[in-house]
């Protein structure tokens, strides 16, 4: 059964492994993945331990449904307390990993300790082994999993590594597997480095026994279909994420020169179609490739056209990267794009997170707050596209005062830095906004005020409130499967009901996380796209648990709640600027300059901002300073949490 | 008429859900190890081939088989293993020249593509057409006009630039 996977307790420190077969009911109360791992967290760590020490636990898994007969299945989820916020560190990646970790015979690593020097674990059919990594040390993200291949002699091994980054202990470094899949925003990569782990390698060729496969089958061939007859998955399909940004640039969403514009002009040169075009260029026109079982293939493969790098190979670039290192930066050339894509996906570090900071250093140095001499001579403005390569470098690398600073993070940094330094930060809980600009849209600014593991669009973001679908449609999405019969406004510039899409986006994207399949497969990008109502059976055929479309919405929400209490018990406030649940001053301050119409002019009213979060709240069962209430935990049957269940 | 796989590797993604939903069709488990294709990756160049039996002509492995377990089904056209005479003795994992002959630790047993009785489960999931199940005898046909096309396409933007000079 896809039940039969274990969960592996790693002690780096020791060398001792011990496995657990997962027990229904706790499978049945936290799925698997994110969900199962928040659990993990909160009870196998303690209240304040050091991010980048011993004590942190980290935590590697697949969701319930990897591997299987469903479709879409390859997440990889890690978490641990975050070396960047000191609160949760949650990161979701694409790829052949996890299913791999699957037929190895495990669902769930949890690894603690730190190694005395380099290893890596290899897990090989339900045997974990400790291994010599200082050969490995020092590689890039790419040269780790080659070499990892030939030390073991099998290149069908699958690993998820920490690039120079994660070594380096940047606190925003990934893990990445693959060319480019990324678990990304959080440091998992610099909690990796900080044990000595260099690397998760994992080859498996054990039984996934499927509960019902033929009825799992051909629930697949239509769940498929429904899945790539959507438009928005099949441009996906053809551009990639970069699809968005056409759109979005032109209506005035796009952050640039750090949070003093609302669109990115002359970027003709990173329109989708333009990188679409390079990737035919160098790829040929079959250039879209895909994680474990997906039909979307929304990846896209390139070599850099010009420059210093031309030639390598790479996948993406994503919207992210198109942000971080053309909007942002105000560098909106594809040459530079591709380029430090290809960087941050060998050195192993968030690009959303070093494009920010970067962006945000150079409106440091344009106001004078700092200045050539903590730049070693770097000319630091905007529109620079050496410098934004230069900085990706030294970041990663801890290389020059400014490098090693902003690769403590923005709001370490701003400390380092001082001034008035943390007022131009644009974060929340200590992590950078992505380079969309929120001000237009309530709805998505109160969603990553909310987000657990700090500023983050994938974590409760109700993309679709832009599209202006009828309200009886935005009805039916978010009255299922909990009724609703409060406000909801298919305006984007409201802020009615836009606290209860959040909290029903939260609990839709965390149920993902725990079955462990990909957001474009769920109510994010599509309205028409599969969601609560669906799964049940597809978890029935191959799984055989039983489960209601209300089961798996109170499994989201009681993981949602752990997430909340794990970040309680490590500090958060509702109202702290670098921990609580608020965004920076300029979304309230600072109105939007450019874009369509009903863009400019817009920032995020402040008092009609506290009233949605005080709503969600509300939602959520919290009390009015955001702490989830007694009757709530215990109507979850989480209200004598550290329980130890595994 | 005779069908055979035709496999266009530029198109794959290297998903592998050919190999998902061959392992799960044949024997109700989801694992590669039990897949009659395979897709070999080199990732490095973002190369994915997909990898199966030719149901070959003159094939070694029913050549090389001792107990003459191995025939073709004159049907389908496939080659096809009698697991009643089959002895377990993986001379034909040995002989066949593509690895398209497996053996598979659990239940002891040699495995190869079967056309899936008719229905090719990994044709049939592959929205990308990379794998299609075609007539013998339109497999050449096919290609030359995916062929013609470029040329088509390549005289077509060779007058356009003509045109402009």
């Amino acid at each position: 059964m896809a039940l039969k996977r274990k969960i592996a307790y790693i002690d780096l420190s020791t060398g001792d492994v011990e496995t657990q077969v997962i027990p229904i009911d706790v499978r049945k109360k936290f799925l698997g993945g994110r969900g199962l791992d928040a659990y993990l967290l909160y009870n196998h760590t303690k209240k304040g331990c050091d991010p980048i020490g011993p004590d942190n636990t980290l935590m590697v898994s697949g969701g319930i449904l990897c591997a299987t007969c469903a479709s879409a299945t390859a997440r990889t989820h890690v978490m641990a307390k975050s070396p960047l916020t000191g609160l949760l560190g949650s990161a979701n990646m694409g790829g052949f990993f996890a299913p791999e970790l699957s037929w190895a015979g495990f669902s769930h690593l949890v690894i603690k300790g730190k190694a005395k020097h380099p290893v890596y674990l290899y897990i090989h059919n339900d045997e974990i082994e400790i291994r010599d990594a200082r050969d490995v040390w020092g590689k890039s993200v790419t040269d780790s999993q080659w070499a990892i291949r030939d030390d073991l002699g099998d290149q069908e091994v699958k690993s998820m590594v920490c690039g120079p980054a994660g070594e380096n202990l940047v606190v925003f470094a990934n893990v990445m597997t693959g060319i480019k899949n990324a678990g990304g925003r959080s440091g998992m990569g610099c909690v990796m480095g900080s044990k000595n782990l260099k690397a998760v390698a994992c080859r498996g060729t054990m039984d996934i026994d499927i509960a019902y496969p033929e009825e799992a089958l051909e629930f697949n061939k239509k769940f498929i279909e429904h899945i790539t007859s959507a438009k928005v998955n099949q441009t996906q399909g053809a551009l990639g994420t970069p699809f968005i940004w056409g759109a979005t640039n032109s209506w005035g969403g796009i952050r640039t020169r750090n949070f003093q514009y609302n669109q990115c002009e002359y970027a003709d040169d990173i329109e989708p179609e333009h990188i679409d075009e390079i990737c035919e260029e160098t790829m040929g026109p079959y250039h879209m490739v895909s994680c474990f079982g997906c039909q979307v293939h929304c990846r896209a493969q390139y070599k850099i056209p010009s420059g210093p790098f031309a030639g390598k190979y790479d996948e993406g670039p994503e919207y992210t990267s198109q942000g971080a290192f053309g909007g942002e930066t105000d560098t909106p050339r594809a040459e530079t794009v591709l380029t430090a894509n290809h960087l941050v996906d060998q050195y192993g570090i968030d690009n959303l997170e070093t494009g920010s900071l970067i962006s945000w250093a150079m409106e440091l140095y344009e106001l004078g707050i700092i200045d050539k001499k903590q730049t070693d001579g770097l000319d630091l403005n905007f529109g620079n596209d050496e410098a934004v390569i230069e900085m990706i470098d030294r970041i990663s690398f801890r290389k020059g005062w400014l490098g090693d600073t902003l690769a403590n993070g923005g709001v370490q940094a701003s400390k380092i830095i001082g001034k008035n330094s943390f007022d131009y930060l644009i974060q929340v809980k200590g992590m950078s906004n992505l380079h969309s600009d929120e001000r237009a849209t309530p709805a998505l600014a109160l969603n990553i005020a909310l987000s657990s593991r700090g500023s983050d669009h994938l974590r409760s973001r109700p993309a679709i409130d832009l599209y202006h679908l009828p309200e009886d449609v935005l009805r039916k999405i978010y009255s299922n499967p909990v009724p609703y019969d409060g406000p909801l406004s298919s305006e984007h510039t409201s802020y009615v009901g836009k606290s209860w899409e959040v909290f029903w986006q939260e609990n839709c994207f965390m149920a993902v996380d725990c079955l462990g399949i990909c957001k474009y497969h769920t109510t994010f990008l599509g309205a028409t796209l599969p969601n609560f109502e669906d799964w049940p059976k597809v978890l029935y055929y191959n799984t055989g648990i039983e489960m209601s479309p209300t089961d798996i919405w109170d499994v989201a929400e009681r993981c949602n709640n752990l997430e909340r209490l794990f970040n309680l018990r490590e500090g958060l406030e509702k109202d702290d600027p670098e921990k609580g649940d608020v965004l920076n001053h300029r979304y309230h301050d600072e109105p939007c300059k450019r874009g369509a119409p009903e863009v400019v002019g817009r920032l995020i009213e402040k008092d009609k901002f506290l009233v949605m979060r005080a709503e969600t709240y509300q939602h959520k069962g919290w009390d009015e300073n955001g702490i989830p209430t007694p009757e709530t935990l215990k109507r979850l049957g989480i209200d004598k949490e550290p329980s130890h269940l595994v | 008429m005779a069908k055979v796989l035709q496999i266009n590797y530029q198109k794959c993604t290297g998903c592998r859900l050919c190999e998902l939903v061959c392992s799960v069709s044949h024997d109700g488990k989801s694992n590669p190890a039990r897949s009659r294709i395979k897709i070999m990756k080199w990732e490095a160049e973002g190369l994915y081939i997909p990898m199966t039996c030719n149901h070959c002509q003159d094939a070694p492995c029913v050549n090389a088989c001792p107990v003459k377990a191995i025939y073709r089904d004159e049907e389908l056209g496939s080659i096809t293993v009698d697991y009643d005479i089959c002895i377990g003795c993986r001379t034909c994992v040995t002989v066949c020249p593509f690895g398209a002959m497996s053996y598979n630790t659990i239940d002891s047993k040699v495995f190869k593509c079967d056309f899936c009785g008719g229905d090719p489960q990994c044709v049939r999931f592959c929205d990308e057409d990379a794998i299609e199940y075609v007539d013998a005898d339109n497999v050449s046909v096919n290609k030359m006009r995916e062929a013609a096309e470029r040329l088509s396409v390549a005289s077509k933007e060779g007058a356009t630039l003509l045109a402009a000079m």
